[in-house]
């Protein structure tokens, strides 16, 4: 497996991304953090940090699990509407969270339908506030994505892997033993790892269902602390000690990460054997069970946002243009980041350990402090804004990257392993081999990866805030100030319109993806 | 090719000088002042009509975000005026140093007297908790009654969003030392905190929560813009907590004369008639016209309640812990 020793240089490409990842990252906590000393963690804060732990590993471990089952059964089943769902895995995810939500208590609230129903039949009512409540919408926004995670490892064992395992008459046990649980040793950590951070930084999520202050994160504290006292410092100290949690995961991570080693097939599609009886059921449970809990609130969402549309005020075209334009320039920007990162650290080339924590510093980094940073260091050069739209870009781009990186990290490294002699003895040049062999192996991870940045870019409503000035609201900052001022249906109308055109552009990028890819 | 381009140049430059030709003043604000269906619009026309001048809003976020703004660009801001601080905010803004006193003589009509050297009000409501009249006929009294009833609420987070910190001071303001206890009482009846206003707000409508806290002034919004008649502001006997939103000059203006010309502007008519139905508070100074049609269903509170911006800078931080304490079970 373990390729040959190779010649110690630095990829250029790889060191200018992590360079610029990390000016973005701990280079705007510096700036922020140079307005004054360290400040003192009090016991709020060590409140609030017990309780991001907290949320943040039972969300991953929660939205892990249930994936597994659900990542199974949509690899070795088929139905009508299957690629359907499966592109509708992106959709919770990149909602802003407000929008996410709404819809999600339309469905689970005091006042929705879950509700409705158990009064009808008689049953007492539930309560979402509280950490279930939490849990509920992390494994919400979440589980499509672990799924995509999981189904994508699921789709890169061979086929033949499985065809051996047939005509030796592995039992289903030992099948998962020797493929399937190798599969899952080398995608787990990476789907967990990436859960975990990203709820590491929750803030409007984690307060408005947490129900009350116990449910305080420290990114709620950072935002407390620039906006409300603006005291630099402490919000420096806290952003510290959220990439200090980030570095201790990404050591676990490294620790645990193992490739399949499964080998090259010959890249025709995975046949896994789709038994029958009882695990039949358990699929089809497991996939309903899993259709509907996405389903449901994106419904309701639609449902909300109808009667509005008729009455949508006019800035909403210029706002949405703006979006639109920065969600394609951040996915392409992240995109190439990615991807020259992702095929660096396959290759363990030099600082492939910096360059891994690169590209996962920006899943705990809060977006008010990236803004406050860029704003205090861009400040004496221009006016905030004129710089609102390339900040918003670079931001986005910082932000999104880990999950295009997460996602092309392992079949990287499998890629490496399993034509990485191939591609030398023939002598491919550096460019023959890009078009050849890593565009199209790597084909799926990059069009979600693309797609998913497109969609998180449109939906993000941080910098901006910081930056914007009277002509340049996005879609999203447009959204909030319709909320801002009484006009809900409008705003209902106009998130209807931003998950429509995200989602769109995840599927367009998704789909590029799929029909690009050998299997 | 030389002179076309030559021409070009001196057409640019002659350009430039053109919009130079008109100062530029520059206003701070919030941005649903900005949005084109709040006051900014109609105010800049009107501001613009007065003043051979260019008036150009800059939007930050809402009233806390205004006052890190500031802070962070220091002296080098190329923003003339703030609008939408509040009284919670000015002792800070204050303290900073980095505005002017006003200079400005004009009466207002807040219910309380008010008077800061540095900053005008532009606006103001009370606080207050709203509920529709359908679902819930008998709302609480307040606030000993709304912890001894099973009514629940949607508050907001004083440690993200103003109306927040306005609830923190109402209690304050109306039970002093036995906060408290008021706190820990109405644990049990909020159903969760928001980090601003207008997730509270949304939360509400969609039935969440039978009372949300927002201001008097919220149904006129319904009434007026939705032709509905349905929510309402319930009366506390303890009184209501007043939102006084201001205006300042900063100190490093380049456009002091026109600065202050837009602090007066703040005081007459046309700027007035405008906020009722756009930024849906009570205006600084009653117009000669009076208020819309629709206002006058409106809630009157017979004591307002309002802690004066060093009292309530003092008393902050205690108050925070005590609310945090109460809630936090």
């Amino acid at each position: 497996m373990a390729s040959r020793a190779r010649p110690l240089r630095l990829p250029m490409g790889a060191a200018l991304a992590a360079a610029l990842l990390g000016a973005m990252t701990l280079g705007t906590v510096g700036a922020v953090a140079i307005h004054a000393g360290a400040a003192p963690i009090g016991p709020a804060d060590w409140a609030a940090l017990r309780f991001t732990l907290l949320q943040a590993f039972l969300s991953a471990l929660i939205s892990t699990a249930l994936a597994i089952p659900v990542a199974r059964a949509l690899a070795r089943r088929r139905f009508p509407g299957r690629g359907a769902l499966i592109t509708l895995m992106g959709a919770p995810f990149l909602l802003p969270v407000i929008v996410a939500i709404l819809g999600l208590l339309a469905i689970f609230g005091r006042g929705g339908t879950l509700n409705q129903l158990l009064t009808t039949a008689g049953l007492p009512p539930i309560s979402p506030y509280g950490l279930h409540g939490v849990l509920l919408a992390h494994v919400f926004l979440n589980l499509p994505l672990a799924t995509r995670m999981i189904l994508q490892g699921w789709q890169a064992i061979p086929a033949e892997r499985f065809r051996l395992a047939r005509s030796l008459a592995l039992t289903p046990m030992a099948q998962f033993r020797h493929l399937e649980f190798p599969m899952l040793r080398a995608t787990l950590p990476g789907a967990f790892l990436t859960i975990f951070t990203l709820c590491l930084a929750s803030f409007a999520t984690a307060l408005i269902l947490g129900g009350g202050p116990a449910a305080t994160t420290v990114e709620l504290a950072i935002y407390q602390a620039l906006r409300f006292d603006f005291a630099p410092d402490r919000a420096a100290t806290l952003a510290l000690l959220q990439f200090a949690l980030t570095t201790a995961a990404l050591l676990a991570g490294w620790a645990l990460i193992r490739d399949t080693g499964f080998g090259a097939g010959l890249g025709r599609p995975p046949e896994l054997p789709a038994p029958k009886g009882w695990r039949r059921a358990l699929d089809a449970a497991a996939i309903t069970l899993a259709a509907a809990f996405l389903i449901l609130p994106l419904a309701a969402l639609v449902a909300r946002g109808l009667p509005g549309l008729t009455n949508l005020p006019q800035g909403l075209i210029g706002a949405t243009t703006r979006s639109l334009a920065i969600a394609l320039a951040s996915a392409a920007l992240a995109t190439a980041a990615a991807l020259a990162l992702a095929l660096a650290t396959a290759r363990r080339a030099m600082g492939h350990r910096l360059f891994d924590a690169a590209a996962t510093f920006p899943l705990a980094a809060s977006s008010l402090v990236i803004g406050t940073g860029l704003f205090l260091m861009l400040r004496p050069f221009a006016a905030p804004s004129d710089l609102a739209i390339p900040v918003t870009i670079a931001t986005n781009a910082t932000l999104a990257l880990p999950y295009s990186y997460r996602l092309l990290s392992p079949p990287a490294r499998a890629l490496l392993a399993d034509y990485g002699r191939l591609t030398a003895a023939l002598a491919l040049t550096p460019a023959a081999k890009f078009r050849l062999v890593t565009l199209p192996q790597l084909a799926r991870p990059l069009g979600f990866g693309a797609g998913i940045t497109a969609a998180l870019s449109m939906g993000d409503l941080g910098v901006i805030t910081l930056f914007a000035g009277q002509t340049n609201a996005t879609l999203p900052l447009y959204i909030h100030s319709l909320m801002g001022s009484y006009r809900m249906e409008q705003a209902a109308a106009a998130s209807l319109l931003l998950l429509t055109l995200s989602f769109t552009l995840f599927a367009l990028f998704d789909g590029i993806g799929r029909r690009h890819a050998p299997a | 090719m030389k002179p076309s381009i030559l021409a070009l140049g001196l057409a640019t430059v002659a350009t430039a000088a053109t919009a130079q030709d008109k100062p530029i003043l520059t206003v701070l604000t919030y941005d649903s002042f900005t949005a084109e269906w709040g006051p900014g619009p109609a105010v800049e026309m009107a501001f613009e009509a007065t003043c051979a001048c260019d008036l150009q809003f800059v939007a930050a976020g809402d009233g806390a975000a205004l006052l890190a703004r500031i802070q962070m660009e220091g002296a080098a801001s190329d923003a003339d005026i703030v609008l939408g601080l509040d009284t919670n905010l000015t002792a800070a803004a204050t303290a900073t140093g980095l505005f002017a006193p006003h200079g400005q003589t004009w009466a207002n009509t807040l219910p309380v007297p008010f008077e800061d050297p540095n900053f005008v009000p532009f606006d103001w409501g009370w606080f207050a908790f709203v509920h529709d009249k359908a679902k819930l006929p008998e709302p609480p009294k307040s606030f000993e009654d709304l912890a001894a009833s099973d009514v629940k609420i949607l508050i907001q987070d004083p440690r993200s969003s103003t109306p927040g910190l306005g609830l923190l001071m109402w209690v304050k303001a109306a039970y002093g030392d036995r906060a408290a206890e008021i706190w820990a009482a109405l644990a049990d009846n909020i159903v969760t905190v928001t980090p601003g206003w207008s997730e509270a707000y949304g939360l509400f409508l969609e039935g969440e929560a039978d009372m949300v806290l927002s201001y008097t002034t919220s149904p006129a919004y319904h009434l007026i813009a939705e032709e509905d008649d349905t929510k309402a502001a319930a009366p506390f006997t303890e009184g209501h907590y007043m939102q006084v939103e201001v205006a300042g000059k900063l100190a490093a203006t380049d456009q002091p004369e026109l600065a202050n010309a837009f602090l007066a502007f703040i005081g007459s008519e046309a700027f007035q008639s405008v906020i009722p139905t756009t930024n849906w508070m009570y205006p600084a100074v009653t117009p000669a016209v009076g208020l819309p049609a629709g206002f006058e269903t409106l809630i009157q509170p017979e004591t307002s309640l309002l802690l004066s911006p060093d009292e309530a800078a003092t008393i902050r931080d205690a108050a925070l812990s005590e609310w945090q304490a109460a809630l936090a079970r």
